[in-house]
């Protein structure tokens, strides 16, 4: 029942073949990441006919295991040059799986200027012109929703990708058919772009879940797994409620808000922008607003609100804290609603929206739009979708705009910026900034767990001591849950209660009829993390680019004023089971 | 001289009238030089389970952390987002 599809664009096959052995038992970032270190020319132009696109969706994806059903994308990045990984909720990765698709792998390109879109179902992929070219997402998927119904799910990119911009984004619908669940980092929607790829069409008809091994073994298992994760205070009820946006003021409160481009670790409006004030609002305007909401079926944690206007009506999701933060205290921003807009056009456009409001950030560091002016953003946002200059540039994302406008402090790492805490007030952090073979990334080693939130044990944010190890372990274990199909913030549950990991590994067994244990968890990250790193040797990336752009040890920053202190010789021991 | 104490989401329901935008502020008395983060806690009715992390002056502190007059003190239930 399991099997890979292979599209070609330039051809217009679309091929089901089986598994090939070597790459049996890998799912999600496993599998993707395996697949683009076989199958392509790590020097090939991430946006020409030798890179390919891979979908996949995770080894528990098609179960009844809560938060089980994220989808990975993996290709060459055109922003890192590096390999990429960027994983995402909505429905597409659960109907995949239950279709038995574990892949799907598009290569080549259409004739530049052809617009195609993949329909996939049951027994038949397709590719045919598509309908929707030159649309931004939700007028893309309102208007293939009339076309194909509601029932599918849908995947697309915006202008941003049809104009292959470096921060492009795929969209994936969540379960109201919205497309607002992005694979937002390292311009994965740039290389859909560049295939002639505008949408892809699933239809799960006659899809099942997949037949289990030991049944019974895994039911128990799996009701293990969602008491850990209803019974942890954040995974249960702390997410549902406030969302990521609940981290503004914890890390004001601990220094670590990067604000003005990278200048101070506290933003005085910081309440403004908070997921407490972000909470009161839904309750407060009530409408199509909502608390506690989940963008994909089975997840249990529910962290993804819905931001209803002054008068009820749907906004935006509710934006992540990194969205927050960039549109926000980075860019010197404190308007709430604003932010939300900005939010809901980097879904539309299809931008990451972490990339491009670190650009804007930046920009006003560099004179290209005047520091805190939100309406100078909303017209360099909607130049995103016209193509004019100043969006094309933001549209490229942080390291594209610092260079545009000559600025002193571009916060990026092997070309992707840097998320929402500062390295110097979070160091742990900072090591996985500077070494994950992604690009600056805290998803890739979240060590804000440790660091910050006194989750999985605790290591002070201000010191060196503690921090390579801690990335190490997070960067390793994070490999591991993003190819099971889990979403990340199972992590807190993980983190804290034992009995979470062994049930994940239950049901891996029961499922699959293995054998693992916890030790073969970290194999399989190390694992991964190995041939992500071999990749980047070979196109090019080597440990000298681990590093963290000099500022950050050059200057203090307040509350703490201490700086990133880690030395490159220090961050090269991060990944100690690699040769050199 | 005071100590201002910041609180957070669900701790926030706990101090009637507790205004975010500009915290709480509390003068210890005389005989309270010795307080401890744990005893103020107590003082303005938040029970110590309900509290995951305190930071003093932006420095993770336990309970049993003393404070002082001209101290920011806040704390927070467990959070976690990314
Ligand atoms: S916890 Fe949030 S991001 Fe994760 S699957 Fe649920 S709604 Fe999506």
């Amino acid at each position: 029942m399991f099997r890979f599809l292979r599209v070609n664009m330039a051809t217009k096959s679309c091929v089901f073949e089986d598994i090939p052995e070597e790459y049996a038992g890998l799912g999600g970032r496993a599998l993707t990441s395996t697949i683009v270190a076989r199958e392509v020319n790590p020097i090939c132009t991430p946006l020409g006919p030798h890179n390919k696109l891979v979908f996949a969706p995770g080894l528990l994806g098609a179960t009844n295991s809560p938060n089980s059903n994220r989808i990975s994308v993996g290709c060459k990045s055109p922003l890192t040059e590096g390999i990429k990984e960027s994983n995402s909720g909505g429905q597409p990765g659960g109907h995949l799986a239950k279709l038995g698709i574990m892949a799907i792998i598009v290569e080549d390109m259409a004739t530049e200027g052809e617009w195609w879109q993949l329909e996939i179902s049951k027994d038949s992929a397709k590719l045919v012109p598509s309908t929707v070219a030159g649309l931004n997402n939700f007028d893309a998927v309102a208007k293939l929703v009339e076309q194909y119904g509601k029932d599918c799910s849908y995947v697309t990119i915006g202008r941003a990708g049809e104009f292959k911009l470096t921060a492009a984004s795929i969209a994936f619908t969540d379960r109201e058919l919205r497309p607002q669940r992005h694979a937002g980092r390292g311009g994965v929607g740039a290389v859909m772009g560049s295939k002639g790829l505008k949408a892809i069409i699933i239809n799960p008809e006659g899809g099942k879940n997949h037949a289990l091994v030991d049944e019974e073994g895994f039911k128990a298992a799996s009701k293990r797994f969602a008491k850990a994760l209803t019974s942890h205070p954040v995974t249960g009820k702390g997410l549902a409620e406030y969302g990521t946006a609940v981290l503004v003021n914890i890390l004001h409160e601990a220094g670590g808000l990067p604000t003005r481009n990278f200048t101070c670790g506290q933003f005085e409006h910081h309440e403004a922008v908070s997921g407490e004030r972000m909470n009161q609002l839904t309750k407060e305007r009530g409408g199509e607003g909502a608390v506690a909401h989940g963008c994909m079926s089975g997840c249990i944690i529910r962290c993804s609100g819905i931001f209803p206007d002054e008068n009820g009506k749907f906004k935006s999701k509710w934006p992540e804290y990194e969205t927050l933060w960039c549109f926000g205290p980075h860019s010197n921003i404190d308007d709430l609603d604003l932010i939300c807009t900005f939010d809901h056009m980097c879904d539309d456009i299809g931008v990451d929206t972490i990339d491009v409001g670190v650009a804007v950030g930046v920009a006003m560091a560099g004179g290209g739009i005047p520091l805190g002016d939100g309406k100078a953003v909303m017209e360099a946002m909607k130049g995103i979708s016209e193509g004019t200059p100043l969006g094309r540039i933001i549209g490229c994302g942080t390291a594209t705009t610092g260079r545009v406008f000559g600025v002193r402090r571009v916060p990026c790492v092997k070309g992707q910026s840097l998320p929402a805490y500062d390295p110097r007030a979070v160091k742990g952090v900072g090591v996985t900034y500077a070494t994950t073979p992604m690009g600056a990334d805290h998803t890739a080693g979240y060590a804000v767990t440790a660091n910050i939130l006194n989750c999985g044990g605790y290591v002070d944010p201000l010191k060196k001591e503690g921090q390579i190890e801690l990335s190490r372990n997070l960067q390793i274990a994070t490999a591991s849950v993003d190819s099971v199909g889990l979403c990340l913030f199972t992590a807190f549950a993980i983190l804290d209660i034992p009995d979470a990991l062994a049930a994940i590994v239950d049901m891996l067994n029961a499922k699959y009829g293995w054998k693992l244990t916890g030790d073969d968890v970290v194999t399989l990250g190390q694992r991964i993390l190995s041939t992500e790193i071999d990749f980047n040797r070979r196109a090019g990336i080597t440990e000298a680019a681990d590093h963290l752009p000099d500022f950050f040890s050059d200057e203090p920053v307040a509350p703490h004023n201490t700086t990133f202190d880690i030395t490159p010789e220090e961050l090269q021991t991060t990944f100690n089971w690699i040769k050199k | 001289m005071s100590i201002l104490i910041k609180l957070s989401t669900t701790l926030r329901d706990l101090v009637p009238g507790y205004d975010p935008e500009t915290g709480l502020l509390v003068t210890p008395k005389e005989e309270e030089s010795s307080l401890t983060a744990g005893e103020l806690a107590r003082r303005i009715g938040i029970p110590h389970e309900e509290i995951k992390i305190v930071m003093v002056n932006g420095r993770q502190s336990g309970l049993e952390s003393p404070v002082r007059d001209g101290d920011r003190v806040a704390y927070f239930p467990a959070v976690g987002g990314g």
